[in-house]
């Protein structure tokens, strides 16, 4: 099954088409790639899909939804939720607050129970909370829960961001190089991660990711990109072998 | 329900406040032009955390606080006075009422101009304070009783200690049950990063507006309780100036916290007050020459704010 779909997808800044005329679909359950050389427009992508940057032609449909023009806010409520290539914590907020901030932006209680701090009201803040320390531990960062965010190392602080999109548990998890500045003991953890939680969640995941051996590992289907445009997708073995990649992108032929 | 289930040591601290308060006023041991100031200082802490909440918390920077403490002012004296209201109790509903119409206004002023960003919301907001003065100004034109420049009087003396400090307390405990929920959550969220609040699923319009509204209801009600205070009210007291005070008493009191605004207020009120009286009338103008030096210095030594911690 279909759970994303792009159709004829257009985006430009300026006189700079970032993204040209994509069409693409993600199947339900499995790792999609995206790569392609620097400014190639892979996160420019990822920004239309959450609604950050509004496309100037084509549609998005997500479930047989058209998502095009939802409001970034409602999405994770869809079941998209993401990461940034840059990191955006709440960095002055705790590891706790960061993961409770989308656990409690479901609707869980309203402002009268908030006020007069109802049995709703508890209930609902215990439950986050547990849910946020399942997490917060799944990745590791147990003891860590009352740090502010920015007091993380850099490697911690990514997967402060991974535990904050994946606890609210959504269909589709769109990952914007999360390898960028690991060292190789770090991607193979990652690509374990990345691996363990596609199963153990049932979600389906987009990532975007320079790191070849890490991309050619995980993906059930890669998309290539250059200028804006898709140059090809298919499996880790076609995307290898294909020409038109070597030349834009790989530089190489890999073995 | 749980409602004061945060609160409980300030609820013993500020019941025996009154108490010790209620002693002073009582027995006559401060001279009634002190006891005016001491309600003044509650009221300024009011209104401060209503500015705390929209600054503080939800990092939405406000020029125009002081106009919704005048909208508040002005709306209780003129219901006071042509209601001939004077009892405490008919007050009350006063009082909410004015917290209500201050909000109304926040928010209809709110949903233009919270989309802008820091420096286009100082300028909105500072606009905004400019507009209601020269309305004010001008408000003899609409209403002849409103005073225009030159004030309005004859407004009734209701505000007491009890009041004051009946409404500190709920509106404490109020913010303070906010701030620790959900919403306070997204408040600080939409501080930090507005960006990041929208990804994780926060309406951050929606968020930003609702701390703004609740900041010029609390502003309303402190400019409420203000104009039964002093009986005479001048749209002087609502401009830039009265404004940059409320701003200048929450950074002092450091960001986000509800404490520390109030001993700030506290702090301020007593200064700027006992500067007038220590100091002789020709030079009391200097105050505003050494005050911004102080600011000035205090941003440099601890630009957190005097009475909170260093975050780690
Ligand atoms: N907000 C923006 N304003 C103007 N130009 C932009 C904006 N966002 C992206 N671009 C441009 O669009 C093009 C694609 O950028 P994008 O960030 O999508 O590339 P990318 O494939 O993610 O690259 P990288 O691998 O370096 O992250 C670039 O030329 C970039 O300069
Ligand atoms: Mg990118």
């Amino acid at each position: 099954m279909k759970i994303l779909e792009v159709r004829d997808l257009e985006k430009s800044f300026g006189g700079v088409k970032a993204v040209d005329r994509i069409s693409f679909h993600i199947e339900e359950g499995e790792v999609f790639s995206v790569i392609g050389p620097n400014g190639a427009g892979k996160t420019t992508m990822f920004n239309l899909i959450t609604g950050l940057y509004r496309p100037d032609n084509g549609r998005i449909i997500f479930l047989n939804n058209d998502i095009t023009k939802t409001p970034t806010y409602m999405l994770i409520h869809f079941g998209i939720a993401r990461t940034f290539q840059n990191m955006r914590l709440f960095s002055n907020l705790t590891v706790l607050e960061n993961v409770m901030s989308s656990l409690l932006s479901k609707k869980t209680y309203n402002l009268f129970s908030a006020v007069f701090r109802t049995k709703r009201y508890a209930t609902s803040e215990k439950t986050a909370e547990e849910k946020a320390r399942g997490f917060i531990d799944f990745f590791g960062l147990s003891g860590k829960e009352d740090y502010t965010a920015s007091s993380l190392s850099y490697g911690e602080q990514r997967r402060l961001e991974l535990a904050r999109a994946l606890s609210t548990q959504p269909r589709l998890l769109l990952i914007d190089e999360p390898g960028a500045g690991m060292n190789p003991k770090e991607i193979s953890d990652l690509a374990e991660t990345i691996k363990t939680i596609r199963q153990r969640y049932s979600v389906t995941i987009a990532i975007i990711e320079h790191q070849m051996n890490l991309v050619m590992n995980i993906s059930d289907r890669i998309m290539v990109m250059d200028f804006g445009e898709k140059i090809m997708e298919g499996t880790p073995q076609e995307v290898k072998k294909d020409k038109r990649v070597i030349e834009a992108y790989l530089g190489e032929e890999m073995e | 329900m749980r409602f004061f289930s945060e609160s409980r040591i300030f609820l013993v601290v500020s019941v025996s406040l009154y108490l010790v308060m209620k002693a002073l006023f009582a027995f006559d041991i401060i001279s009634p032009y002190i006891q005016q100031i001491c309600l003044y200082a509650v009221i300024v802490a009011l209104t401060a955390i209503g500015l705390n909440v929209i600054y503080g918390y939800t990092g939405q920077f406000s020029l125009g606080h002081a106009a919704f403490y005048g909208i508040g002012a002005y709306a209780s004296a003129y219901l006071t006075k042509i209601l001939a209201i004077e009892g405490v109790l008919p007050f009350i509903p006063v009082l909410v009422f004015c917290g209500v119409v201050s909000g109304i206004m926040g928010y209809l002023i709110g949903i233009p101009i919270l989309r802008l960003r820091d420096d286009f919301l100082a300028i909105a907001t500072l606009g905004f304070g400019t507009l209601v003065r020269v309305f004010l100004d001008n408000s003899d034109k609409f209403a002849e009783s409103l005073g225009g420049s030159r004030g309005f009087v004859g407004i009734p003396r209701i505000t007491n200690l009890e009041l004051v400090f009946f409404f500190l307390v709920f509106v404490v405990i109020i913010t303070r049950n906010l701030i620790h929920s959900r919403y306070g959550l997204f408040w600080r969220c939409i501080k930090d990063d507005e960006l990041a609040a929208t990804s994780v699923g926060i309406n951050t319009t929606h968020m930003k507006l609702m701390a703004f509204t609740y900041g010029c209801i609390l502003a309303g009600i402190g400019g409420a309780l203000y104009a039964n205070l002093y009986s005479f009210l001048h749209p002087s007291n609502f401009d830039i100036l009265r404004s940059i005070d409320f701003l200048i008493i929450v950074i002092i009191g450091g960001m986000g916290s509800i404490m520390g605004t109030i001993y700030a207020s506290i702090i301020w009120v007593g200064f700027i007050e006992g500067l007038r009286i220590v100091l002789p009338a020709q030079v009391l103008d200097l105050r505003w020459v050494v005050i911004p030096l102080l600011l000035i210095a205090l941003m440099i030594w601890r630009p957190y704010g005097l009475m909170t911690k260093r975050r780690r």
